[in-house]
């Protein structure tokens, strides 16, 4: 075959399946949340539209197609038709590095890490520039918090990836998935993975994170002034799409990408991602919202401050033992989330109770009623 | 430089053009087939059915979030001296790994001060 013949199947290629994640996720996940949501809290969800409601997301599809899409007449029109395809370029884009199986990546870069993480900055300028263009309160304030969340958690994700990258030696997932054929990541390093999956649900506005979308405070956040298929996009496509990303990440970085029993193919890589999205349908079932604060304060004040830790002692074993530094990197990843978990307990309970104190002075430890 | 990698940025630069024209295209059909019945009350900014009451949203406020976007930009451009030092501080030894250990105990103890006078508290 011509050299010129196999750059187009590539090309076709690339863009199909670069189209076909994000549009994949925006069909799949919102359908999976809202029915296994429902079933968790022992409701139906939809179960209408075909068997089961399969085909509610075709439904709904058309449905935000053949809906109006206002623009503000006050808006800055431009930016705000702008915004959605700003943000779309992140999940469309990162898709492209990621290995899906032996020798088959769209783009084969060496800077892979850097580049998922510097394109993930798409969305936030996406978000920012629709909360600005809407020319409403709530949109403004809505991007703003997002923004300010996602740019806070971008800070301990950076870091883990970096971790990570360390391990490796290589800033390319290939290399990485490449480095886990004895052992996977998340073996090694758990308090990494920990930290990558509770700033991942930060940086996809997911629950427990979810304030850009607190309808009680902001209605719907940067969405409010959106609908029709603008709305669409950015819910639908660009969460989500984002959401798929992110999976394909962890999946690639911690938990070993395509590789598994038998033959390491993409459906290997497949289930992860569909583990990790259960996961943060879980959470979104179980967990309540974070007020801003607390939410700001966890980032700057616990997780960064143990991601340089832990990049810190990661890098020390590096250097000390330089052909067998993965066991002692483990036994240090394992005994923190171990002591972790066991101080978060005590340490939470005691921060509860001094806010009782606070808020009732008169009240005697423990017998406050709440 | 090999021909495959430059191959594969042309594959992220038709992928970027492709993301957005799937964007635009995709408006343009909605466009196209749905109905448009725009009127002023329905074109004036959502604040819960009433009329916008008081002030522009547009006027400057004070963004409590302006202290973390310092804190950001001075960790993320820490981030990207830590991505190239990641690579080779293995060949680097010791002395590399001490230096770096410096730098990030410098921004540590600069988070720590910011914390200290209340940059990190909410009001």
């Amino acid at each position: 075959m011509s050299w010129g013949l196999s750059f187009v199947i590539h090309l076709i290629a690339a863009l199909v399946i670069g189209l076909a994640v994000p549009a994949l996720s925006a069909l799949v996940f919102p359908f999976a949340v809202r029915r296994l949501s429902g079933f968790m809290s022992d409701r139906l969800g939809p179960n209408r539209v075909g068997p089961a409601g399969f085909f509610q997301p075709i439904a709904d599809f058309l449905k935000l197609l053949l809906k109006e899409d206002v623009a503000p007449l006050k808006a800055d029109r431009r930016l705000f038709r702008l915004a959605p395809a700003i943000a779309f370029i992140t999940p469309v884009l990162a898709v492209s590095v990621i290995p899906f199986s032996k020798g088959f990546t769209i783009a084969n870069l060496n800077v892979g890490l850097v580049f998922i993480v510097a394109f993930s900055s798409f969305t936030v300028l996406g978000i920012l520039l629709a909360g600005w263009a809407s020319h409403n309160k709530y949109s403004l304030l809505g991007g703003l918090r997002s923004v300010a969340q996602m740019v806070s958690y971008e800070i301990p994700m950076i870091l883990n990836i970096i971790i990570i990258a360390m391990l490796v030696g290589s800033l390319s997932l290939n290399d990485v998935v490449g480095a886990q054929g004895k052992i996977w990541f998340i073996a090694v390093q758990p308090l990494a993975f920990l930290v990558f999956i509770v700033a991942g649900m930060a940086e996809l506005n997911r629950t427990p994170f979810d304030l850009p979308e607190a309808e009680s405070e902001l209605v719907a956040g940067y969405l409010t002034e959106y609908s029709g298929m603008r709305f669409g996009f950015f819910y639908g496509l660009v969460e989500w799409g984002n959401a798929s990303i992110w999976a394909l990440t962890g999946a690639t970085l911690f938990l070993g990408g395509w590789r598994g029993p038998f033959a390491g193919n993409p459906g290997w890589l497949i289930l992860k991602v569909l583990v990790l999205a259960f996961a943060v349908i879980w959470f979104f079932a179980t967990f309540p919202r974070l007020q801003v604060d607390q939410l700001m304060n966890f980032a700057w004040k616990v997780l960064i401050p143990l991601s340089l830790v832990n990049l810190g002692v990661t890098g020390l074993l590096i250097i000390l033992l330089p052909n067998s530094f993965l066991p002692p990197v483990a036994a240090f990843s394992w005994a923190s989330v171990i002591t972790i978990i066991l101080l978060m307990g005590p340490v939470l309970r005691k921060a509860l109770l001094r806010k009782r104190l606070k808020l009732n002075p008169g009240t005697e430890l423990g017998t406050s009623q709440s | 430089m090999t021909p495959d990698f430059a191959q594969s940025y042309v594959y992220v630069v038709a992928l970027a053009i492709v993301g957005v024209g799937f964007v635009f295209a995709t408006l343009g059909i909605s466009r196209l087939l749905q109905l448009r019945h725009p009127y002023a009350e329905k074109l004036s900014p959502y604040e819960c059915g009433v009329e916008p009451l008081i002030g522009d949203s547009w006027s400057p406020f004070s963004v409590r979030y302006y202290i973390y976007a310092l804190l950001f930009v001075i960790f993320d451009v820490e981030a990207v001296f830590v991505y190239p030092w990641a690579l080779i501080f293995r060949s680097l030894g010791k002395t590399g790994f001490a230096e770096m250990m410096i730098f990030i105990a410098v921004l540590l103890f600069g988070l720590l001060y910011a914390w200290a006078k209340g940059a990190l508290e909410w009001q």
